[in-house]
């Protein structure tokens, strides 16, 4: 079942290749819907390793407002979870390794029902769920999302203390998303060296990869994360680049501008590792 | 009719359950503030010291207890029923919405906290955040939707007199469910400092179990002050119904009551099935909303749909988790009440009674006289009348085509 393991295969890839992992953030059916299937293929061509795929929510309530406006965009075009699982498909079509995970609130999968959207996501070719709003400690309400073989991919922040920490780390699949500040998305509050210490209390406690997310917004906040995490996520900027683009190409050509710079600082770093 | 086994004073349960809603569904950086915050309260809650504190404040600040008050001309022209007024319109601040900030403002104090940060509708949380906060000296942020400040002008003056700084929230419909939201983005990012003092009993847990608590006074003093007036309990008891404080805070104590009907009356907007409303339990479905599982309006992609309601304290797409509980197990009955309805009720109180009731407890009212026509005389309705309509003079005018200097 690839389908299953396709993060845990990209992960095993990028630790054998002692690459950091690059995992960009896109709210999907933003800016308009036919361009979300063309930028995720430009991210790949330019370097992505794992794909976050956001759900747009009315109500993103741990969102700052690139990612509220982006998330009203796409609502206001209609965009639901069926036209997301039909883009994956689409995607599928041409891309069969790189990892989907789905990013987003409670609300639409409860109303869509766990089971259904489980089966759903397995069927279009996504590869994990990151519940905003879904805590480890109401882990029994997602179940069957993990029943159905997808990875259920936690949160960890600088609040959550050691205790909390042990229990997310137990319960993670895929990687474990380390949250660098207290805040919303988009924020700039970033400090490297209080992530660097969270992040290696982290990895005494995880069988998973950590990626690190919030504040990293170009290559060089980019490359201060990635030499000590697994992956690096990239979200509010790039949504923020991709706004107002009046085409699909004209969209996937910024996701390409974007994200070259950031994978070329990333590869930087394993060249002078290794030399 | 409902399980004869349960008692309802017993919940939450220790996960901030009731039954299968409430809960803690909430971005992981706010798990270790609630966390402490439920502790914190679990223990105050047990405090002599910190009750006899709430006690006073409530008494001496708030004007406690508030009477029981015999609408008998109302009564009279509706010809059924007697209606009783619960007068939470004579708290300090004008609403129910005291007692619950003047708990919360303990806590906060206790908990070396700050900073408050509040969400607001109608602007009567607001103003009650306000009011505590200027007293304890503490610094307050309150957030309300933009069309919210628009027609609540008077409340966000008042807030601004009592020293509060008054965010406008542009984003999704600029409501009470967006303030929340914005409120929610603010205290994850000021962890530290910060008390988020929520309005009602929605939210995750321990909010909808403080804010009850806080506010079931209004419960327990309407018990007491029957058994001493009317020799019993009464009939049935309505509230109106927003995220359902107020409404709770007069049911809690009659809940294990079961021969006592409880009713709470929705924002119906302009008609349940025009879809213009703010009618949660009545028409909405289970879902995750702010923190907890709930009833919410929703479109069939989960979506959070926009709510309308001539009063801005009802105009909320959720309802707090105990009032879902309550409906599923059948022992509290949830209805809609229209706009034109509540209007209707208003001015029928003013002219007969003397008494301004705010929009929101207008839908009360009007729910209480439609439940009166249809009963005996010597049966009693105890409306919650949990605030006064000072604040909604404007919007009043306005709908009647009326422009006030
Ligand atoms: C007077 C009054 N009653 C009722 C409400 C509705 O809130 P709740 O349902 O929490 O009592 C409000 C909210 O602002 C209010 O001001």
């Amino acid at each position: 079942m690839t389908a299953m393991n396709r993060i845990d295969q990209r992960f095993a890839a990028l630790k054998a290749a002692r690459r950091p992992g690059l995992i960009p953030f896109i709210t999907a059916g933003d800016p308009a819907p036919e361009s979300t299937v063309a930028i995720m293929h430009a991210l790949v061509a330019a370097g992505a390793d794992l794909i976050e795929l956001g759900v747009p929510f009315s109500d993103p309530m741990a969102d700052g407002p690139v990612i509220q406006h982006a998330n009203e965009r796409a609502l206001a075009k209609g965009v639901g979870l069926v036209q997301l699982f039909a883009w994956v498909r689409e995607f599928r079509q041409r891309d069969a390794q790189t990892p989907i995970v789905l990013m987003g609130y409670l609300n639409p999968v409860e109303i869509m029902g766990h089971a259904a959207f489980a089966q759903a996501a397995v069927a279009a070719g996504v590869d994990g769920v990151l519940l905003v709003d879904c805590p480890v400690e109401e882990l029994d309400t997602a179940q069957p999302i993990r029943d159905a073989g997808l990875a259920q991919i936690f949160l960890a922040a600088p609040t959550t203390d050691n205790a909390r920490l042990s229990r997310i780390c137990d319960e993670a699949s895929g990687f474990l998303y380390y949250v660098s500040f207290a805040g919303i998305t988009g924020a700039a509050k970033l400090s490297t060296d209080a992530v660097r210490e969270r992040v290696a209390a982290i990895r005494t406690r995880a069988h998973t990869p950590v990626a690190v997310g919030f504040g990293v917004r170009d290559a060089e906040s980019a490359a201060a994360i990635a030499g000590f995490a697994d992956a690096v996520v990239i979200g509010s900027a790039l949504v923020d680049t991709l706004a107002g683009s009046a085409t699909a190409e004209e969209a996937a050509m910024r996701a390409t501008a974007f994200l070259t710079p950031i994978r070329a600082a990333l590869d930087a770093l394993t060249a002078a590792d290794a030399a | 009719m409902t399980d004869e086994t349960i008692d309802f004073h017993a919940l939450p349960d220790a996960r901030g359950r009731f039954g299968s809603y409430g809960g803690v569904y909430v971005a992981e950086t706010l798990m270790a503030p609630l966390a402490e915050l439920t502790e914190a309260y679990e223990r105050l809650s047990r405090d002599p010291e910190f009750i006899a504190e709430f006690d006073y404040d409530l008494k001496h600040y708030v004007g406690r207890p508030s009477p029981i008050y015999h609408a008998q001309r109302l009564s009279q022209k509706v010809g059924g029923a007697q209606i009783l007024l619960k007068r939470e319109d004579l708290n300090h601040t004008g609403a129910h919405k005291i007692n619950n900030t003047i708990g919360q403002a303990l806590v906060a104090r206790r908990m070396g906290k700050r900073r408050i940060i509040a969400e607001t509708g109608a602007g009567q949380h607001g103003v009650a955040s306000a009011t505590v906060c200027a007293r304890l000296g503490l610094e307050c942020v309150v957030y309300m939707g933009a069309v919210d400040i628009e027609r609540q002008a008077i409340n966000v003056y008042r807030m601004k007199l009592l020293g509060a700084q008054v965010v406008p929230v542009t984003s999704g419909s600029k409501t009470l469910k967006d303030a929340l939201n914005e409120a929610l983005r603010d205290w994850v990012t000021n962890v530290d400092s910060t008390f988020y003092m929520i309005g009602t009993v929605a939210g995750p847990h321990p909010y909808p179990q403080m804010v009850r608590d806080f506010n079931s006074v209004v419960g327990r003093e309407a018990r007491a002050q029957m058994l001493e007036q009317y020799g019993r309990l009464p009939h049935a008891l309505v509230a109106c119904v927003g995220g359902g404080s107020n409404a709770i805070g007069l049911f809690h104590a009659f809940l294990n009551d079961r021969d006592v009907r409880i009713v709470g009356a929705e924002a119906a907007g302009d008609g349940i099935e025009t879809g213009r409303h703010a009618a949660s339990l009545a028409a909405g479905r289970p879902g995750v909303l702010h923190g907890n599982r709930t009833y919410v309006l929703c479109d069939d992609n989960g979506q959070i749909i926009e709510t309308h309601s001539v009063s801005a304290g009802l105009d909320y797409p959720g309802v707090g988790p105990e009032h879902a509980y309550l409906k599923d197990a059948g022992r509290a009955q949830y209805v809609g009440v229209t706009d034109d309805e509540a209007l209707a009720a208003f001015h029928e109180l003013a002219r007969t009674e003397g008494i301004l009731a705010a929009l929101e407890s207008s839908h009360a009212i009007a729910q209480g006289i439609k439940l009166a026509r249809d009963m005996r005389k010597d049966e009693l309705v105890l409306v919650n009348l949990s605030g006064r309509g000072d604040k909604d003079v404007h919007t009043i005018a306005r709908r009647e085509g009326l422009t006030l200097g």
